[in-house]
């Protein structure tokens, strides 16, 4: 039996998970649609991911689950209120490891460039460019609902719907960090 | 501070890094052989899918949802782990 604290409910708003469930679906999509094009070519496939740096890509994934994690401890000080006021720092904190993402993606893509690499070089590059961009795009709103959070979380008696707006938000930024686990594999590990 | 940093969540970050590692390495080692480094990407897909469970389960607090949701999201890492290792080997 669950204790009392972790009675099961859902995490966030239920409408949140339409939202998830579809951003999961359409990465989905593009991941099955990504294996299919290196099924037709393998070798160029192969070839081309030894381009990749993939030591910035395990960096990447090492910053994303550390800011995830930073985000749950603030989600469980939200709930409990002795320890309440560490949940704007941890959130911020949160933001603060995450935003690192981007900025280490911004120096992977200058790599890139400056060896002449663009979507336009091969198939292979197309879809890196395609799937760590939109990725990136979602690293970016998701630190902007940090932020939006990070002022929810600074509230010294939040309600049952700031509670769940947090977690909502907090669901998003988890989702954004286990995508990048599949894209971190599937485009830098697997061949 | 320290009785919100003892979670499962931590200790799940632990495990997260570290499979982390073990997939990076493996993905990194070029010593496997064509052949052999499939069965190498089909540990480093499943590692993945793994992980994605743990995130779910224990970073989005699944563990603890209504049964519907956590089946829909188990559902899920069942599917993404079936379609992308019949993808990886049959396309």
């Amino acid at each position: 039996m669950l204790p009392a604290v972790m009675e099961r409910h859902v995490p966030g708003e239920p409408g949140i998970w339409v939202l998830l469930f579809g951003d999961m679906l359409v990465f989905t999509v593009l991941f099955t649609v990504f294996l299919h094009e290196r099924g037709a070519k393998p070798e160029l496939f192969a070839h081309s991911q030894a381009a990749l740096n993939r030591a910035l890509g395990a960096t990447n994934t090492l910053v994303l689950l550390t800011s995830s994690l930073l985000v749950v401890l603030a989600s469980h000080a939200m709930r409990r209120p002795p320890l309440r006021h560490f949940a704007r720092r941890l959130t911020l904190g949160g933001a603060l490891v995450g935003a690192c993402f981007v900025v280490i993606k911004g120096f992977e893509y200058h790599e890139k460039i400056a060896a002449g690499i663009a979507p336009s070089t091969n198939e292979f590059f197309m879809y890196y460019f395609v799937l760590t961009g939109l990725h990136l795009a979602h690293v970016i709103i998701g630190l902007a609902v940090l932020v939006v959070l990070s002022t929810v979380a600074g509230n010294s008696g939040p309600t049952r719907t700031h509670i769940a707006f947090f977690e909502g938000g907090a669901c998003f930024w988890h989702m954004v960090d286990f995508l990048w686990i599949v894209i971190f594999s599937l485009i830098f590990l697997v061949r | 501070m320290r009785s919100l940093v003892r979670t499962n969540a931590s200790l799940v970050w632990f495990l997260l890094c570290g499979l982390t590692a073990v997939s990076w390495a493996l993905g990194t080692y070029d010593g496997f052989g064509a052949s052999h480094h499939a069965q190498a990407s089909l540990l480093i897909l499943a590692v993945a899918i793994f992980k994605v469970r743990l995130v779910g389960l224990y970073f989005m607090e699944l563990k603890a949802a209504p049964t519907v949701l956590r089946s829909l999201f188990e559902g899920y890492c069942l599917v993404l782990f079936g379609l992308l290792t019949a993808m990886f080997l049959f396309a």
